[in-house]
């Protein structure tokens, strides 16, 4: 049966007078990826660890050998520090409000009924939004003459905060656009760890009278781990790659107040052309995002264990 | 108690407060987007003063000014064009590659695949500035091709995971009969696999169009000249010039939003498999 499937392609091809030795075709097949890859990927990461002993910016070869100050000059900055600060809060608040909160959601709408799948579907909807637009949509919610903040103020009979230019507030106010946006991503794949989980399970614990939040306890929770240990990836990963989010909705203000790792990189090293400084901020995040993953890794293959 | 339930469904059933919590996420999910649809008919003052009423008047002129401001239609040819380019180029070289790998035995092959598996590691950003050079001597800075490029680079890892997973299972004596009928491997893998990969093709094509399409920090690095901008460097470049001229500004993101709404709600399945199948198996 199968080879009748084949047949007609292998004809075709024969009749052409068309194959390739094996290398060759391996070579096809293979070579564009893999240049493309390491040209645009390899190289890169490679050459930021280099330019990270240099002072450079950019023209002729990079000459000036300084060592590791420019990461000395970087444990240094107080505007690094804040962007590590922000960028340790969203990791906080993604883990600790953002999972919890869409963990509850998914057991409430993780079953198969018309009402659960639109409800799903609106819920998914921010998060495949470009984050410019969605922080501009909340750049106008939370404009104190015109938005929503001035709608509330309105109400309670005060001048509404412009809590985007408020020191203070403007990591939580980015926080919940945050939330807004990614938590409807982490509660689909809770739904789809939940929907897998086998009816006699569940029934089986009922039948033995446990409560249902017993059933979520010591039913559900186990046999999504490792979904939730995904999300949790994901929500790490995410919070430290956040800009795109925060450019319409502060710009990294006030008084860099609201700078993340990626948005001091751009700020102190892409638009400076300072090339070894930001060479080091990006190895300071590639040297993160692997320690993650090697964390992830490993309580993986603990969980299987 | 739990007796009354008569359905045949083994779980408890959803409580009045699970329902209230959807409820309120459900109103702090639409307002944003019920203000943003609506406030672009309003004027300024009426902005002010009625937000979440329906407009008084429909009054298409924020509309108009966005449309006839030049650069709003190019920019969305761009991203259309560079979106498509990247998505075809991402689908082409991951679905051979991961053939190749999961397919051909050779020597070295488990190292190759560690080798793309690094490219799930860390995010463009990391690259950003190098990356700028090369371009930069290889002139194609300002150009389509020195965004597409790198973004086919750096989602291809995503990919050929995907492809990889999707090609292991297929049946492999569909590939050995192949092989025994003396066919050579690209043509087994345009006419055999790649006809069976429509759904996986689907799910990587539509979730590499919407990376590339809501795409921020490679094309602002990359791009200098607005007529070779993406929308989302356009939203930025609108926000700039309109400042607080709010129903413009809502109007140009319910002109920008709307297709990949639309876009959405077809694609959607794909997007969630893209997910669930790279996420929860891995």
């Amino acid at each position: 049966m199968t080879s009748s499937l084949s047949r007609s392609p292998a004809t075709a091809f024969r009749g052409a007078g068309f194959k390739l030795p094996r290398g060759a075709a391996l070579a096809v097949l293979l070579l564009p990826a893999f240049v493309l890859f390491a040209a645009f990927v390899i190289l890169p990461i490679l050459q930021a660890f280099r330019f990270s002993f240099f002072n450079w910016n950019g023209f002729g070869a990079p000459s000036e050998f300084v060592g590791l100050k420019n990461y000395a000059t970087l444990i240094e900055q107080r505007h690094f520090a804040t962007a590590l600060t922000n960028t340790g809060f969203i990791i906080v608040v993604s883990l600790f409000l953002q999972l919890p909160l869409a963990l509850w959601l998914a057991l409430a709408l993780y079953k198969s009924t018309r009402v659960a799948a639109a409800v799903r579907t609106l819920f998914f909807l921010p998060y495949m939004l470009a984050e410019v637009a969605a922080g501009l949509m909340w750049n106008f919610v939370y404009d104190g003459n015109y938005g929503i903040a001035h709608q509330i103020g309105a109400l309670l009979g005060i001048d509404a905060p412009f809590v985007l230019g408020d020191a203070t507030l403007v990591m939580p106010a980015i926080a919940v656009v945050l939330v807004w946006k990614y938590f409807g991503f982490h509660m689909m794949i809770y739904i789809a760890a939940l929907q897998n989980i086998p009816d006699e399970m569940i029934e089986a614990a009922r039948l033995d009278g446990a409560s249902k939040w017993r059933i979520v306890r010591h039913v559900k929770l186990p046999m999504i781990r490792s979904a939730i240990a995904v999300t949790a990836f994901f929500a790490v990963t995410g919070s430290l790659q956040l800009f795109d989010l925060i450019v319409p909705l502060t710009n990294g203000g006030p008084n860099n107040a609201s700078l993340t790792i990626v948005g001091f990189l751009y700020q102190f090293g892409v638009t400076r052309m300072r090339v070894g400084f930001g060479s080091a901020v990006s190895i300071v995040l590639f040297l993160i995002c692997v320690v993650v993953a090697l964390v992830y890794q490993r309580a993986l293959k603990r969980m299987e264990a | 108690m739990a007796k009354t339930d008569t359905r045949i469904n083994a779980d408890y059933g959803v409580s009045p407060l699970q329902w209230l919590g959807v409820g309120v996420m459900g109103l702090f999910v639409l307002i944003p987007f019920y203000i943003t649809v609506f406030g672009g008919f309003k004027t300024i003052g009426e902005l002010r003063t009625r937000p979440f009423a329906l407009p008084e008047h429909w009054d298409f002129t924020s509309f108009h000014a966005v449309m006839e401001s030049g650069p709003f239609g190019q920019m969305m040819l761009n991203s259309l064009l560079i979106s498509t380019l990247t998505v075809a180029l991402t689908v082409l070289l991951a679905s051979m590659a991961a053939f190749a790998l999961v397919h051909i035995r050779f020597f070295g092959r488990d190292y190759l695949a560690a080798f793309f598996t690094v490219g799930l590691l860390f995010p463009v950003a990391t690259a950003i500035l190098p990356v700028f050079l090369l371009l930069r001597d290889i002139d194609l800075l300002n150009s389509a091709w020195g965004v597409i490029l790198p973004q086919v680079a750096f989602g291809l890892a995503f990919a050929i995971m995907l492809f990889r997973t999707f090609f292991a299972e297929l049946p492999k004596e569909l590939i050995e009969a192949a092989r025994m009928d003396r066919c050579g491997y690209l043509a087994i893998y345009w006419y055999v696999v790649l006809p069976l990969s429509l759904p996986i093709i689907a799910t990587v094509g539509v979730f590499t169009f919407m990376t590339s399409w809501n795409s921020y920090l490679l094309p602002l690095v990359t791009l200098s000249s607005v007529d070779h901008y993406t929308w989302p460097l356009g939203i930025q470049q609108y926000q700039g010039a309109y400042s607080t001229d709010w129903p413009k500004l809502l109007a140009l993101l319910t002109l920008t939003l709307a297709p990949a709404i639309v876009f959405f709600l077809f694609a959607q399945r794909y997007i969630i498999a893209g997910l669930t199948g790279g996420a929860v198996k891995g």
